[in-house]
């Protein structure tokens, strides 16, 4: 089977390598090798995320937090800002003596918005951040693979990796403890 | 020194009986992949039946205007309202377990959370459709949004009914978004358990999840945010719609109280809702395993909790009615606790401040026929609570405007409508989606700790992290 997809390698471009672990402790410390061995186009697969995962696999902090912060101003501005123009220039209108720019009436509307369009750049920015939605992509032709979402641990290697070849990284995920190691075309 | 809890059997989420992590995904994913029974198409069928008996009073309402409901003046917020805040309130346990138990780190809440999310948002639906159809013209119910239009009109940003539109937008938006986003990696796993159609309507769905560690890193700080702020989202929507009624200047609604008040009944009602269906869902669906007895009594505690914050509430209410020294506030109380009504002030008050109490006993939190009972009178005490609220209004400044209030057979039907309304959507959830959250079940399992060892329990794991 894999000696099969390694001859099509030679035509077709390539995904990578992938090996399947057996326990989020076995890809934890299979994950701290794979660091130490200098790659970096790689990743560990999990049907849940594993604690501590980030410094074994050496991959710096998300940067979502920065893109919800700006969806939060955009947000407290916007509603603030929506209200001041609507009562001083768009529609200034009288009711019960209130002053134009009420601004402690503006709270409750300069709150709600930064809430929601936080969660709207949160969500959508972990999307763009992770590359999703994205329908189609080699690791799906793999049935083993299907285990991720199950009880399968895996880590795969990408062809992309500068120090990437077949023989290496297949020599390195089974000294690793790695099981069923598969080549994947792209 | 940080002691791990793991071990200890009480904050142990789920499947006390397994270690194993694709039994979990089989019992919880399971269900989904069974063909449809005929306990739940009947109860489908009746529940629809009752959505389009709403339907067809709303449509009869949007053909004849609001005065086939039993508001009038003075009493022009009636059963509408009320169920709105109810309904509303039911909502808010919902959110405080998938955000605010999340933030606490309560391993429990993995048990019951999606289950709650989805009936904050299918309760939230439920109170939207009253303030929509109560505005008379709903076919121009947009114009509640600040939207740009020819006439050059905006909403008055300094009105209480303004804030209301986007406290309860932003929390149902806010909601779901959440529950989606939990949801992707459960939806991707039944997609890798599905051949054919069904993995093809569910990849959509996933939007090709894969597990990956550095998308769980992202995931896993988008769900940290979103948990962060839906906590003072949902301290906030509720304290909003008491402002509905507190910057008003009705005798009796004018307090400062209202805002934590009507939180705490909103949580309080909420929990006693998901406790109830709680107790059915374990009962039909054999969740014994999942769902166990110390994850309802944490909840009755909340209830004992938040029920006594509620009647120290009405307490303070009536203090400070005697001691303002005001005399339409002393009046209006007197009158809710004596007058007309004074039969919903005691449903309100003997559901809502003595049931709870009965928590005390921890052989009636463990006694699931008393909670079941208890908590469907809370139900009906938090109804009551915002009727005796709303219905202040039949006898506020001056004897010749005071009047009676009753509601109308569109009301009633209305109301019992919207259990319609929900129920649908539970019972669609309870059928085509994982009814737990599968993978944060997994990730709260000791199995899942890196540094577990199999044998000898937790291992000093924060050498690590």
């Amino acid at each position: 089977m894999s000696n099969q997809s390694a001859a099509a390698s030679a035509k077709a471009p390539l995904f990578g390598v992938i090996a399947e672990f057996g326990s989020p402790a076995e890809v934890y410390h299979a994950a701290e090798k794979v660091r130490d061995a200098g790659y970096k186009r790689w990743d560990v697969y999990s049907p849940f995320p594993i604690h501590g995962i980030e410094s074994a696999m050496g991959i710096g902090d998300s940067k979502l937090g920065w893109i919800a912060f700006f969806g939060a101003c955009a947000g407290v501005f916007g509603g603030f800002g929506l209200q001041f123009w609507v009562h001083k220039f768009a529609y200034p209108l009288l009711i019960g003596g209130k002053p134009m720019v009420a601004y402690p009436a503006y709270i409750p509307v300069t709150f709600e918005p930064g809430i929601l369009f936080t969660a709207f750049a949160t969500l959508l920015g972990m999307l763009v951040l992770n590359g999703l939605p994205r329908f189609y992509h080699a690791l799906f032709r793999s049935e083993n693979f299907r285990k991720v979402t199950d009880d399968g641990f895996f880590i795969g290697i990408e062809a992309k990796d500068p120090k990437f070849s077949v023989e290496s990284a297949r020599a390195l995920l089974e000294s690793i403890g790695g099981k069923n190691i598969e080549v994947l075309e792209d | 020194m940080i002691l791990h809890r793991d071990d200890d059997p009480s904050q142990r989420p789920v499947l006390l009986e397994t270690s194993s992590f694709h039994e979990v995904t089989e019992i919880i994913a399971g269900p989904t992949e069974t063909p449809l029974t005929t306990t739940w198409i009947l109860l489908l069928m009746l529940s629809g039946s009752l959505m389009l008996l709403m339907a067809g009073l709303f449509g009869y309402l949007f053909w004849e205007g609001t005065g086939i409901w039993g508001i009038n003046m003075p009493v022009a917020w009636g059963w509408d309202i009320v169920n709105f805040v109810w309904w509303i309130g039911i909502g808010h346990a919902g959110t405080l377990i998938s955000a605010i138990l999340f933030l606490f780190r309560q391993k429990w809440r993995t048990a019951i959370n999606r289950f709650s999310e989805a009936m904050t948002i299918f309760a939230v639906m439920c109170a939207g459709v009253f303030p929509a159809f109560h505005v008379g013209r709903v076919w121009v119910v947009y114009y509640i949004f600040p939207l740009p239009n020819q006439m050059g009109a905006w909403p008055n940003a300094r009105s209480p009914l303004f804030w209301d539109v986007f406290a309860i937008s932003t929390y149902f938006t806010v909601s779901l978004l959440f529950w989606y986003m939990g949801l992707i990696p459960d939806l991707a796993t039944m997609r890798d358990r599905a051949r054919g159609t069904r993995r093809f309507v569910l990849s959509i769905f996933a939007i090709g999840w894969r597990g990956a560690a550095r998308h769980w890193q992202n995931y896993e700080r988008a769900y940290l945010i979103l948990a962060a702020i839906s906590t003072p989202l949902v301290l906030s929507v509720h304290s909003i719609v008491s402002f509905d009624f507190a910057a008003s200047k009705v005798p009796g609604w004018h307090t400062t109280i209202f805002p934590p008040y009507f939180v705490a009944g909103a949580v309080f009602s909420g929990f006693a809702m998901v406790a109830n269906l709680l107790i059915i869902a374990r009962e039909v669906f054999g969740f014994k395993k999942v769902v166990l007895m110390h994850h309802l009594e944490n909840m009755n505690k909340f209830m004992l909790l938040t029920g006594s914050l509620v009647g120290y509430a009405y307490a303070m209410e009536l203090f400070i009615a005697w001691y303002s020294g005001n005399l339409y506030e002393r009046f209006a109380f007197y009158n809710r606790a004596l007058g007309e009504f004074w039969w919903s002030y005691w449903w309100m008050v003997s559901c809502n401040v003595l049931a709870p109490q009965l928590f005390w006993f921890k052989a009636i939190r463990r006694n699931l026929w008393a909670v079941f009972v208890i908590c469907i009178f809370i139900n009906i005490g938090m109804w009551f609570e915002r009727f005796v609220i709303v219905i202040t209004l039949h006898a506020d400044f001056l004897p010749s405007s005071w009047g009676y209030y009753r509601p109308s057979w569109v009301d009633v039907f209305t109301f019992v409508g919207t259990f319609g309304l929900f129920f649908t959507f539970f019972l669609l959830f309870l059928k085509f989606l994982p009814q737990l959250a599968i993978a944060e079940v997994k990730g709260a399992m000791p199995e899942a700790d890196p540094h577990h060892l199999p044998s000898a329990g937790h291992s000093a794991g924060g050498a690590h992290h």
